[in-house]
């Protein structure tokens, strides 16, 4: 028996639509199977797991506070993948967005006016966006290979953040403990409705950028001009664009949203700088990056999906002592369920028996539509 | 079937009282939050180890829950605020950087008890804070180290230069220099609390630099294991190792969580519960050191009386005179440290053969 | 036994592991599949291997068993992106999640234990000669078995039939197919060797490196392992270069605290990721010989027409 695929002539809106819901069906039937293989009631697990996490106010904001990095880096990392950049690094752009954005509050504690807030989140693009041009200009310059030269930065800047929390931006009240000092009031990203929930504006920022950047690779030549390239830089080359330019445009995007994300989730959800400020965003908006099918509303939802696995695992272990592991397990679980079911919108699944047929016919080239896998 | 109504309503009534905690019969909810996973045989692994004694201790008047590897930073506070809002009556949040995200969502809780391990901040009447002298126990290792060591050498394997750390190797070289005052401490910071690979090969580099006894302030088994492969002695941490280097094994420094964790539930439970900020040692039984083993017995007799002295409160390792490293004079003969300065500490005394990473 | 010959020995346990992980990987690229579930693979080796090993008592059993469950962990991941053309990246760092998760789960009753270690072997007389003898002669069997694979790959890549095969699949799948070559099933057979060597790699740190199991032990270093390929732009021994260029300066810096030269720390734990990227902008400026080196459909889904 073998499984073929039968590329569809045109990919299905179909599938588009139901494949989601496919990809939820498997993974609660998977679910049910794995919990009850471990003595647990597989009713309440999955209960615990993607209801109990939406049924409170505060349980949502929670869900935007975690899903707010995880889309704005998510929608960079798109159009970095669209143009065939291969930034795997935005955890590191992600730190230095945050320490640049931190420089006020903590290295100028007195200056306390309204714009600082502002200036923090300008302060933190640029720095994201600067960390994310030397793996650009590497690239353009030297020829150097983007996915190593961005994953090694991601420790670089880590121990970076580390010196600094640890030595000269320590907080001189703080008995000597690695954090900074906290931010003054006119620092801190206000929380969206307060009296509900601690849910910040960093995640209006998160769906303002989606439909943003949304807009631009729908509707005008920048986005045009991102696809070219990525499909093609032969014809981006036809076309008149430049591939060099492009690298850094794309780098430097990701960069300041993520750097954007980093001085959000500093300023907006923990208040000072600290060793570790990330677990792992910039890693995690991968996967939401291709989930979303890097289509930033579909990132949205994606980023959406990701935080709730995350706030589920810990409602299952707290309510039935589900443990962490089984919890991670479980979450790749689904994103295997849906990456699957995502086929569907492609291809037809054919199930033949027999033996396979030689080979003779013309391989076709990364399905229309679909993103560029490539490796410049 | 009104009456049913009314019955029932009258015990949703009585539940919720008891939820809050008014009725002291039902089982009192502990919750924990770790910030590893409880199998790093270390930090987290010690205080689940704690959490388990509780349960074992109270049976039916206990009721626990966890959370593991909890990062630091947004996370944690979303993780400390589900276990107030799911019953629980008293939540231990065991890692320094829970310390803002408790007090803060203490604020929003009054009902709710907090415990803050290794913190100072206490900004509301239902926060207390708990932390253990392990300091005490690695002054009796700088005794053994000196008396065993034939190199006059010992090396350190150090996580993260925060006062705790700096603090455990002031008071090793403390105890060491009491019975060789030219003994040496080789400080290696594998910036990691947990990495075995890492740690390992922090081991293996000080033993090839000719030291002959090795501590760490790291969590996991891997230097006792390569300590034991190259044939010299080594210190535990955190937990008894002895199984991972039953030739190599001096002591260890284990905590014990469990006996503070009883006490506070069985105080919630009973309804005395009160703020505090304890800083307990080997007299409260909190720092306990493994057995001595693998040493001739006069050093070991000589380890016991450094204990006991400890532990009587006659002794206290930080005890003038003492140098900081410069040279300058810190503690003038027959004073002691304060908590405050030991809290804080961010320098080394004289003898330390490494710089602070400052 | 000199210090010298010390550090090296220490090195060569350091890059051991990422060599085999990374000479996998590298086969598995070569074809034109991009796995980022290295991490996951290996820690799924470490606690296969650890936990046989400790069932047993045989560390060899162990070993043979984080080799299969690597391979079957990376058929997980080859049915996805090669039979249903998932995207390779997201895959492999769900694989990644799952992995993490999944070992932990396993492992809970394996805390604490002191494992078996596979020991050294030690070649008599000659492992005594002055500085090489214990660096040649005296090391763990896992050490030989990761040099004889980067030698057996550099072989089997550039100078057989087979190897040619795999080649042109990576570099060009769709003239590969148009002459008869069965893309899938070879990029199936370069993704199990890859999860097979992730696997051995993982039981070298729960069998020789630190005998023991934790969670996450593996710390990081399927990624190490990943961006050395990349570093070696895909030549074999070039990834053996780059594991012990990594290893060394680990360890160096290890050494250079101890000695007391007063550098941050963080500093100089920085330096192997510092030096990896200044070492590959040299070694890459040459645009050409980068440009042969890199399978062309590298991370490309492929299905054949019909």
């Amino acid at each position: 028996m073998r499984i073929e695929l039968v590329k569809r002539p045109q990919h299905s809106a179909l599938f588009s639509a139901v494949s989601p819901f496919i990809a939820l069906g498997l993974t609660v039937i998977a679910g049910a199977i794995m919990f009850s293989l471990l003595g647990k009631n597989p009713v309440d697990a999955l209960y615990y797991y993607f209801i109990d996490p939406l049924r409170e106010t505060w349980s949502l904001h929670e869900l935007a506070v975690k899903a707010a990095p995880l889309i704005l880096i998510g929608v960079g990392l798109s159009v970095c993948y669209l143009s065939n950049n291969w930034n795997i690094g935005a955890e590191g752009q992600f730190i230095i967005g945050a320490v640049a954005g931190s420089i006020l509050p903590i290295v100028f504690p007195d200056f306390q006016f309204w714009f600082v807030l502002p200036l923090m989140l300008v302060m933190g693009i640029a720095g994201g966006a600067a960390y994310g041009a030397i793996p650009a200009l590497l690239k353009v310059r030297f020829n150097t290979n983007e996915i190593l030269s961005s994953l090694m930065l991601v420790y670089v800047a880590q121990l970076f953040l580390d010196w600094l929390v640890r030595g000269p931006w320590r907080n001189p009240e703080g008995y000597n403990f690695p954090e900074t000092r906290n931010f003054h009031d006119y620092a801190v990203l206000p929380e969206i409705w307060s009296a509900s929930g601690r849910a910040h504006w960093g995640f209006v920022f998160a769906l303002v950028v989606a439909v943003a950047v949304w807009f631009v690779m729908a509707r005008t030549l920048k986005g045009f001009e991102v696809k070219v390239i990525g499909q093609s830089p032969r014809a981006g080359r036809f076309a008149g664009f430049s591939h060099g330019r492009m690298v850094f445009f794309a780098f430097m995007l990701a960069g300041g949203l993520a750097g954007l994300a980093g001085i959000s989730e500093v300023s907006g959800a923990i208040g000072q700088l600290r060793p570790s400020i990330s677990p792992g965003y910039g890693f995690t908006a991968i996967i939401v990056a291709f989930l979303g099918r890097l289509n930033p509303l579909g990132i949205v939802a994606a980023g959406l999906v990701l935080a709730l696995s995350y706030l589920g695992g810990e409602a299952a272990q707290i309510s039935i002592g589900v443990s962490d592991k089984v919890a991670r397990a479980f979450q790749g679980m689904l994103l295997f369920f849906v990456l699957a079911s995502d086929t569907l919108i492609h291809y037809r699944i054919r199930i033949t028996s027999g033996r396979a047929r030689a080979a003779g016919g013309r391989a076709q080239a990364a399905p229309a539509g679909e993103v560029p896998h490539g490796h410049a | 079937m009104t009456k049913t109504l009314t019955t029932l309503a009258a015990a949703a009534a009585l539940t919720a009282l008891g939820a809050s905690g008014a009725a002291a019969q039902d089982a009192t909810k502990a919750c924990y939050i770790y910030v590893g996973p409880i199998g790093d045989f270390g930090w987290s692994y010690q205080h689940h180890q704690g959490l388990l004694e509780v349960e074992e201790a109270m049976g039916d008047d206990v009721e626990t829950a966890y959370l593991e590897s909890v990062p630091e930073g947004a996370d944690a506070e979303r993780a400390i605020e589900r276990f107030a809002r799911s019953g629980c009556d008293i939540v231990f949040t065991t890692s320094f950087g829970f310390m803002d995200a408790t007090n803060k969502v203490a604020g929003k809780f009054p009902d709710v008890k907090f415990e803050h391990a290794t913190g100072y901040k206490r900004e509301h009447p239902n926060v207390a804070t708990y932390n253990s002298r392990f300091y005490e126990g690695r002054y009796v290792q700088g005794v053994i180290a000196a008396k065993l060591s034939e190199a006059g050498v010992a090396g350190y394997i150090a996580s993260f230069p925060i006062p705790e750390v700096v603090r455990g190797i002031n008071s090793f070289m403390l105890g060491a220099q009491s019975v060789n005052p030219d003994f040496k401490v080789k400080v290696v910071w594998a910036n990691t609390w947990f990495d075995p690979g890492k740690e390992a090969d922090a081991a293996k580099a000080l033993v090839d630099q000719g030291v002959d006894i090795i501590t760490q302030h790291t969590d996991s088994t891997a230097p006792m294991q390569v300590a034991a492969e190259r044939g010299i002695k080594a210190f535990g941490q955190a937990s008894d190792m002895i199984e991972f280097g039953p030739d190599t094994q001096l002591t260890s420094i284990v905590d014990d969580w469990g006996p503070y964790y009883i006490e506070r539930v069985k105080a919630v439970h009973e309804g005395t519960w009160e703020q505090h900020d304890v800083w307990a040692g080997m007299a409260e039984g909190h720092v306990v050191m493994a057995p001595y083993t693998n040493m001739p017995d006069d050093v070991k007799q000589m380890a016991e009386e450094v204990e006991a002295k400890i532990k009587s409160g006659e002794f206290h390792p930080f005890t003038g005179p003492v140098n900081k490293q410069d040279g300058s004079a810190w503690l003038a003969e027959g004073d002691t440290a304060s908590d405050e300065e030991l809290l804080g500490m961010n320098f080394y005394v004289e003898g330390v053969d490494d710089k602070l990473p400052n | 036994m000199g210090m010298l010959e010390a550090i090296l020995l220490t090195v060569a346990t350091a890059a051991t592991p990422l060599l085999l992980a990374a000479i996998g990987e590298l086969v598995s690229e070569r074809s034109g599949v991009l796995n980022l579930g290295v991490e996951g693979m290996m820690i799924m080796g470490a606690v296969t291997g650890f936990g046989v090993a400790l069932t047993t008592g045989s560390p060899w059993l162990g070993v043979f068993a984080a080799i299969a469950v690597g391979a079957l962990f990376s058929l997980l991941f080859a049915f996805l992106t090669l039979t249903l053309v998932t995207n390779q990246v997201a895959t492999g760092l769900a694989l990644t999640l799952l992995g993490l998760g999944l070992s932990g789960m396993l492992g809970e009753g394996f805390v604490g234990r002191p494992g078996v270690k596979l020991t050294a072997i030690d070649i008599p007389v000659l492992s005594d000669l002055p500085l090489v003898g214990k660096l040649v002669f005296g090391q763990d069997p896992l050490f030989y078995v990761s040099i004889a694979l980067t030698a057996a790959v550099a072989y089997f890549l550039f100078y057989t039939r087979a190897g040619l095969t795999l080649r042109s699949v990576g570099d060009n799948h769709g003239s590969a197919h148009a002459l008869g070559i069965r893309v899938i099933l070879i990029r199936y057979l370069a993704v199990m060797f890859g999860g097979a060597c992730a696997g051995l790699a993982g039981a070298y740190l729960s069998l020789v490196y630190t005998p023991q199991w934790v969670e996450n032990m593996t710390a990081g270093r399927g990624w190490i392992a990943l961006a050395l390929v990349v570093f070696a732009s895909w030549r074999p021994w070039r990834v053996f270069a780059g594991a012990y260029l990594f290893g060394a300066v680990t360890i160096g810096q290890l050494h250079a605290q101890a000695l007391g030269f007063g550098i941050p720390s963080q500093l100089l734990s920085s330096l192997p990721y510092l030096a990896t990227i200044v070492v590959l902008v040299l070694i890459s400026r040459n645009r050409r010989l980068t440009m042969v080196n890199t399978p062309a459909s590298l991370g490309r889904p492929f299905v054949p027409d019909r």
